[in-house]
């Protein structure tokens, strides 16, 4: 039995995982910084850790943060937009338009905001593109707009290969590190955030319409669902979320895919409560993951998205294998 | 009336289901849609229902058009069983039953103890009492169908439409079903549309029976006058024959 009760309490323990994620971001890393010097550098004090923490870590974290949380928020919308558990945010191409963008701005050896304005506008073409094939015709059906979707994909794929065997040597690295998703690169966290308090505050209102949609159009439609507004409005948050996960992180993987699921079989399928439950956990994951990932073999930092896979393909496999 | 078609027509690509279908349903009314594979049943219960349009006609429910009433209005007054089960997600029984309390309660509000007793009390009525925390995928296709026909209980609408309601259930289940919604409408002045492939059935649980011959052709009419041997065996395409017994009511039309 749904309860609010109950949705307010996962959300409250999701909360204090989240402030502790954090803690553990802003203290860890080259130099350990105890907690008290790390309140104290966000309480204003300017003493060493203060340019440690509010210059470096902390924009970094709330990258990690609010990418973990988009993608995870998309990948949920995008497995019941698709009526698909194995849909993730990037199943539909959005992340290999992003990624032809962002090689792009690379391969011009465009710098500062290019990169990410580029992706996001890649993004938006793949995105726009996706729509108007599988939607052209008003019709709309899960099959089609997957097949457009991975097809797109595909396409995009064979455009990141082009660009990678024309690229000078010197800047592949760059790009490969952009592919894995890296957060090393993003110094302006907040327009991530706002997006994801954005697409928070977007699909909310609807969460109980998600879960009749999730169980078909059809019967959605009988019980007084606005069926094809429904799906507009979730294609374009889900499409948005993800655009600008990965314009700030790159493409990090199985976050999207993962952390809905990992969720879901904690606290059951009510998006009422899955929705903000899986953005917390999803920018909680991240946050820890990049700090393992500047951390563990430091001072080499790894691509964050290699962390996110590594961990998510056995959990993953381990879910799927206790399923059937 | 509940539901009142004039002239209506439907089609579903080139296929043309009915041509002029006139249809008047007062509460309390039962009316059976019989024929073939491929007839058109389910796309003229989906247009009754609302959830395509029609080519041509005029259709009511409750006096208004369904644009009138509202996406919202329309799930609380009428409720629309499908053929299609399928949940890709987890999901418990009391969950989805649950599901037809959607168009009763408001947008910021969560489902209440007053909707858990409906949903429950529709549980018991489909003989699924103890069964509310099972996961969904665990049941069996005919407890499956017994849940979805709960759910559409809970809803509490005045004009039920269902497609193939006896699907997957075992012959108790059938006759009990049957019962159970001729009862609502006896007592509560419920009206019911369902597509049968029995015409037995349609003969002892419905007072009005719809033939869809597949090229446009239709028949309505009181079950009793429009069913007989000769019609269901151009109905079907197979010759049909009414077996009457000196014990038993109703007279049965069996296969030759």
């Amino acid at each position: 039995m749904p309860s609010r009760r109950r949705a307010l309490l996962v959300l409250l323990a999701l909360t204090l995982l989240t402030v502790a994620s954090l803690g553990v971001a802003l203290a860890v890393g080259s130099l350990f910084l105890p907690f008290g010097d790390v309140l104290a550098a966000l309480a204003g004090d300017d003493n060493t850790a203060s340019a440690i923490v509010l210059d470096l870590r902390l924009p970094r974290a709330v990258a990690a943060f609010a990418s973990g949380g988009l993608l995870a928020l998309a990948g949920t919308l995008m497995q019941v937009l698709l009526r698909n558990p194995l849909a993730d945010p990037y199943v539909l191409g959005i992340s290999g338009g992003a990624g032809v963008g962002a090689l792009m701005a690379m391969l011009l050896g465009l710098a500062g905001l290019a990169v990410p304005g580029l992706s996001f506008v890649g993004a938006l073409a793949a995105m726009m593109l996706v729509f108007g094939l599988a939607h052209g015709d008003g019709s709309w059906t899960q099959t089609r707009l997957l097949l457009t979707g991975v097809v797109v994909a595909a396409g995009c794929g064979a455009l990141v290969a082009l660009i990678l065997t024309l690229a000078p040597e010197q800047k592949i690295h760059s790009m490969l590190f952009w592919l894995m998703g890296d957060l090393s690169q993003s110094s302006t966290p907040l327009p991530a955030l706002g997006v994801l308090v954005a697409a928070l505050l977007v699909a909310l209102p609807f969460a109980r319409e998600l879960n009749l949609l999730a169980r078909g159009a059809d019967q959605a439609l009988a019980l007084g669902v606005a069926v094809p507004m429904l799906r507009r409005v979730v294609y374009l948050t889900a499409s948005l979320a993800t655009a600008a996960a990965v314009t700030t992180a790159g493409s990090i993987g199985f976050v999207g895919l993962i952390v809905p699921h990992l969720v879901r079989l904690a606290i059951g399928n009510d998006q009422r409560l899955l929705l903000p439950a899986s953005a917390l956990a999803g920018g909680s994951l991240l946050l820890l993951a990049d700090t393992a990932a500047r951390t563990v073999v430091a001072p080499i930092q790894l691509p964050v998205g290699v962390l996110t896979a590594l961990i998510g393909v056995p959990v993953f496999l381990y879910l799927l294998g206790r399923k059937t | 009336m509940i539901l009142e078609a004039r002239h209506l027509s439907v089609s579903i690509g080139l296929h043309k289901v009915c041509l002029g279908l006139d249809l008047d349903l007062a509460p309390g009314s039962r009316l059976a849609i019989l024929g073939r594979n491929g007839a058109g049943k389910s796309t003229l219960l989906s247009t009754l229902a609302g959830l395509r349009a029609a080519d041509a006609g005029m259709l009511r429910l409750d006096g208004k058009s369904y644009a009138e009433h509202g996406l919202r209005n329309a799930a609380r007054l009428r409720g629309w069983l499908g053929q299609a089960r399928s949940d890709p997600f987890a999901s418990t029984v009391l969950e989805t039953v649950l599901t037809g309390r959607h168009p009763h309660v408001g947008r910021w509000s969560w489902e209440s103890g007053a909707d858990a007793d409906i949903a429950r009390e529709a549980l018991e009525t489909m003989g699924l009492a103890g069964m509310a925390e099972r996961e969904v995928h665990t049941l069996s296709g005919g407890e499956r169908q017994r849940v979805a026909i709960a759910a559409l209980l809970a809803q509490a609408p005045r004009l039920y439409l269902l497609d193939e309601p006896l699907a997957h259930l075992d012959l108790n289940h059938q006759i009990a079903t049957l019962e159970l919604l001729s009862r609502r409408a006896r007592e509560q002045g419920v009206a019911i549309v369902m597509v049968l492939h029995d015409p037995n059935f349609a003969l002892r649980h419905c007072d009005q029976a719809l033939l869809l011959f597949g090229d446009s052709r239709h028949v309505a009419g009181p079950a009793a006058e429009v069913i007989d041997a000769p019609t269901l065996s151009s109905l079907y395409g197979y010759p049909m024959r009414r077996v009457a017994m000196t014990d038993f009511p109703h007279a049965v039309f069996v296969p030759e």
